[in-house]
């Protein structure tokens, strides 16, 4: 039906093979190619996992639960993200503004769950050589000999959270940007601000803030030479974009987490 | 945009329009109920391979809603639908073929 329908549009180019316009095809692109990325990190988790004896089992029910409540928040953000599109086809602007900052404070309650996560874990001993040295802390019994016989363990699942962490934080960016245009320039900032200044200074997330500065940067550079009021299209791709971060969390819940629950 | 590329947009928009608003509360709400009974089964003393395998296909359930209804591919044309899935899970499958010597090792051996 979509085929005969493209036939009908006058125009001078040939009917696109794909039924739609480019950007979404050029978002359809990038995001098979981040699945390449995110699969081979699953799988070089999972060949560690089956390759390597005394894998631990860190993650006790709180933990759990944790990681259960981070799942319903990327889940209800898909949500409002499809009803957020709804609204931008209806050309219900203030409903669409609406829905996107609820997607985006699902997304940005998700990171704060997830950092607290890393941090518990940070304490109780599970760490990067690259991470600084938490200061007076007690290694908890389960991480004491981890980092020396499997340090695979901290490696894989920093590197596997930490990338799907990243792209939620780029997510709720793109989402900002979409919603809100050059006013959420100064709250990015104001967003950097706080999380430099209000982590500890031994906290991965200390310097990693500083992703914020650089993504205000790009978006105060891209908004300033580009400017443009988003329409149906660009929240559909923006869309596209979230949900894919959602799909991807749907595999990192199961296999990192619950095949790693500590059960008592 | 240029004016086929914006015809194309409003065609999509139009498609976007007839879709119910409830579909996406029924979808939403069987990823929450799939994601409760993976956590319940965590709990439940089951074999590791059987319980990886049940939480896999569950994970595989979850991810065909989100790409079907929430990202919508259900309803592109059928040229989208199949290059680009073919297409991943074709990557997938080669990872898999280097993968596979070693997930053997879940049948022979047993997770550790």
């Amino acid at each position: 039906m979509a085929d005969s329908a493209l036939q009908n549009i006058p125009s001078v180019y040939e009917p696109s093979l794909f039924g739609t316009y480019s950007k979404k095809i050029g978002m359809w692109l990038f995001l098979l190619s981040d699945t390449l990325t995110f699969g081979a990190l699953l799988y070089a988790y999972s060949y560690g996992r089956i390759s390597t004896g005394g894998w631990p089992t860190p993650f006790h029910s709180e933990s759990i639960i944790n990681a259960t409540i981070m799942t319903a928040f990327l889940l209800t953000s898909s949500l409002t993200m499809v009803l957020a599109v709804r609204a931008s086809v209806h050309r219900d602007a203030k409903m669409q503004t609406l829905w996107l900052l609820a997607t985006m404070l699902c997304g940005t309650g998700f990171i704060v769950l997830h950092g607290r996560e890393w941090s518990n874990l940070i304490a109780e001993g599970l760490s990067l050589p690259m991470f600084p040295k938490v200061p007076h802390h007690q290694v908890a019994a389960e991480f004491v000999n981890v980092s020396k016989t499997v340090p695979q363990f901290a490696a894989t699942f920093f590197g596997l959270t930490g990338m799907h962490m990243l792209h939620v934080t780029l997510g709720v960016i793109y989402l900002g940007v979409v919603a809100l245009r050059r006013k959420f320039i100064p709250i990015l900032l104001v967003l950097w601000l706080v999380a430099w200044l209000g982590t500890p200074a031994y906290s991965p997330f200390h310097y990693g803030a500083h992703i914020l500065l650089i993504a205000a940067i790009v978006c105060g550079i891209i908004l300033w030479l580009k400017p443009k009021v988003y329409d149906s299209s660009d929240v559909e791709v923006a869309g596209l974009y979230w949900h894919f971060v959602d799909l991807v969390w749907m595999f990192i819940f199961p296999l990192v987490y619950l095949m790693s629950a500590k059960i008592l | 945009m240029d004016t086929f590329q914006q015809a194309l947009a409003e065609q999509v928009a139009e498609q976007h329009r007839h879709h119910g608003k409830a579909l996406f509360f029924y979808v939403w709400g069987a990823l929450l109920v799939m994601t409760a009974i993976e956590v319940y089964l965590t709990y439940q003393h089951m074999q590791p391979v059987k319980m990886l395998t049940i939480l896999l296909g569950l994970s595989f359930i979850k991810a065909a809603l989100i790409i079907g209804y929430f990202m919508h591919l259900k309803y592109e044309v059928s040229r989208m639908k199949w290059l680009t899935m073919c297409s991943v899970v074709a990557c997938l499958i080669l990872m898999t073929i280097f993968f596979f010597p070693d997930a053997r090792r879940i049948l022979e051996l047993g997770v550790k």
